[in-house]
């Protein structure tokens, strides 16, 4: 009896990814069979009330916002982790683990607070100003920094975990060479785990692709293919966001809030399925 | 100076600076929230209902119904999510061989879940609604919350089991005990992964926005049924923030401070559990 149960429910929580992808696929079908896949992916044309539903602004937001934010997090998170690893004492560590944890588990709503205060007002103030660009700040620069100091704690510790496997041994060989600790770091250490670097990286993208309340708070909401770091724009999870309340009100809006979130889903498994 | 020392220098401190940046970074998102919030933040404000509507007048705006919602969703996802991974991770590492195939799956499986962001869960559970008919409720937003966190239960829990020394079950095996019966020595074994596990989750659950808002719903009183609408601390800040009077908005500000606040002190508290459950473990 306790064998099927729990075999029941194993199985049935696997599924649960097969059926949240049928489910969403089933809900987005109506808008496919509408217009072909290739229009809905490259079109700039968003105007719901007219049935013209082209994808690529909320895209190529969102590749911006994740752009940013993975180019702001992974020189930071590289430097944090080797330094924790290779160069401190195991003491220092108890007072940065704390730190990367609370990052970690901040929510994300909390972050958007953060941004609007901090992030946005610098951006129309300082940086804006500074490049000559005229921004209201809610921008897509603001929805990078914020994303990427979101995914800092979970790069620190994935690269944490890939720089502790390797071997001492391949740092003593370079050393005893003449190499200083960096040399070494970048020689061994580095080239020995890049395939683990570029995993954790992908990793990290994924998370970052699907961040909804941080980037929707400091984002902006316009359907425009955004030209410059600057700009106003909404990545995907924003769009399902500030609009699911109208999706009852609108044809064929339903189901391309839901394509969003296949498109969300699709980017997830094929991230994740690389991994195993 | 040779060209190496030059650069281990360079790198040196760079690394140093990026190090210092993650302290700068966390204290300045703690430093602005509580500077904003905690002016605004009152006893008053943190036990009074959120009468309708009237978020910058007098009486408004409270947080008490969101808290209790968090409550009631976080409460209840946490004890559903335990109820279904345990007999999950049990299976996994008891049931199945080190090699099995189903194994092996449920774990990518796993893994693709714990990748799916809240916005998918919570866009999933929407058609699920609309398909029967429901609308935003508290029962439909505890189901999806725990579908979002039996993903982070069953692997960090499966981390921990997974360690798990094989000779313990076969000592239990010896002493005449069923497969079954040994849940009690795994759960005694596993109980850090499963307090780690728990305080991953209710801080997902607790500061997650993007799921509850699709499906849960909104309203400023505290439901007494399932099928009733449920605000969250997330959700108020959300809807504060985005009123244009300024008042609302600092309470926007104060709500913030009080999930900030909740969330250092379950961090806190894990710290402290895992030193205390990791007592009675054998290595």
């Amino acid at each position: 009896m306790a064998n099927s149960v729990m075999f029941t429910l194993t199985l049935v929580s696997m599924l649960l990814v097969v059926v949240i992808g049928v489910g969403l696929y089933l809900k987005a079908s109506p808008l496919m069979e509408n217009s072909n896949l290739s229009d809905l992916l490259w079109s700039s044309n968003w105007q719901p009330m007219q049935g013209n539903f082209g994808f690529l602004p909320f895209l190529m937001s969102t590749l911006w916002v994740t752009a940013i934010a993975i180019m702001i997090a992974v020189p930071i998170s590289l430097l944090c982790a080797i330094f924790l690893t290779e160069y401190s004492k195991t003491r220092f560590r108890k007072y940065v683990f704390p730190a990367l944890d609370i990052l970690g588990g901040l929510p994300s709503i909390i972050y958007g607070i953060w941004g609007i205060l901090l992030v946005v007002p610098w951006i129309s103030t300082v940086l804006g100003p500074a490049f000559g660009v005229s921004s209201t700040g809610y921008s897509m620069l603001a929805g990078g920094i914020v994303l990427g100091i979101m995914i800092l704690p979970l790069l620190v510790s994935l690269f944490i975990e890939i720089f502790t496997s390797v071997p001492c041994e391949l740092r003593e060989a370079a050393v005893s060479l003449g190499a200083t600790k960096w040399q070494t770091t970048k020689a061994v250490v580095l080239r020995k785990t890049l395939p683990g670097i570029v995993a954790a990286i992908i990793l990290a993208l994924s998370r970052a692709f699907g961040e909804t309340i941080a980037v929707l708070m400091v984002c902006g909401s316009q359907a425009r293919v955004p030209h410059s770091v600057f700009d106003n724009s909404s990545p995907l999870p924003a769009l399902i966001a500030a609009h699911y309340g109208e999706m009852a009100s609108i044809p064929l809006y339903d189901a391309a809030l839901m394509f969003a979130a296949l498109i969300l889903f699709v980017v997830v498994l094929l991230s994740t399925s690389r991994q195993g | 100076m040779r060209f190496k020392f030059i650069e281990e220098k360079i790198f040196r401190s760079l690394m140093i600076a990026a190090t210092l940046l993650v302290f700068a970074f966390v204290i300045s998102i703690i430093y602005t929230i509580i500077m904003r919030g905690w002016n605004a933040l009152s006893w008053d404000l943190v036990s009074r209902m959120g009468t309708s509507g009237l978020y910058t007048s007098k009486g408004g705006g409270g947080f008490l119904s969101a808290i209790v919602g968090s409550l009631y969703i976080v409460g209840a996802s946490t004890c559903l999510g335990l109820l279904i991974s345990i007999p999950v991770v049990f299976y996994l590492n008891v049931y199945l061989k080190k090699r099995s195939k189903m194994a092996y799956i449920a774990r990518i499986a796993y893994d693709v879940l714990f990748g799916i962001p809240s916005i998918v869960y919570g866009a999933f559970g929407l058609t699920i609604m609309v398909y029967l008919g429901l609308k935003g409720s508290l029962g439909s937003g505890i189901i999806v919350v725990t579908l979002l966190i039996i993903p982070i239960f069953i692997r960090s829990m499966d981390e921990v089991a997974r360690q798990f020394p094989r000779d313990i079950l076969d000592a239990t095996y010896a002493l005449g005990a069923t497969r079954f019966e040994t849940i009690g020595v795994v759960l005694r074994q596993i109980s850090p992964g499963i307090a780690t596990a728990t305080l991953l989750s209710v801080g997902r659950a607790i500061g997650d926005a993007a799921s509850v808002m699709l499906t849960a719903g909104y309203t400023d009183n505290i439901p007494s049924r399932l099928s009733q609408p449920v605000s969250s601390l997330p959700m108020l800040i959300f809807n504060l923030y985005n009123q244009p009077a300024k008042e609302a908005q600092d309470r926007g500000y104060a709500a913030a401070l009080v999930l900030t606040l909740i969330v250092l002190a379950l961090s806190l508290a894990g710290r402290f559990i895992t030193n205390r459950f990791s007592k009675n473990k054998l290595q």
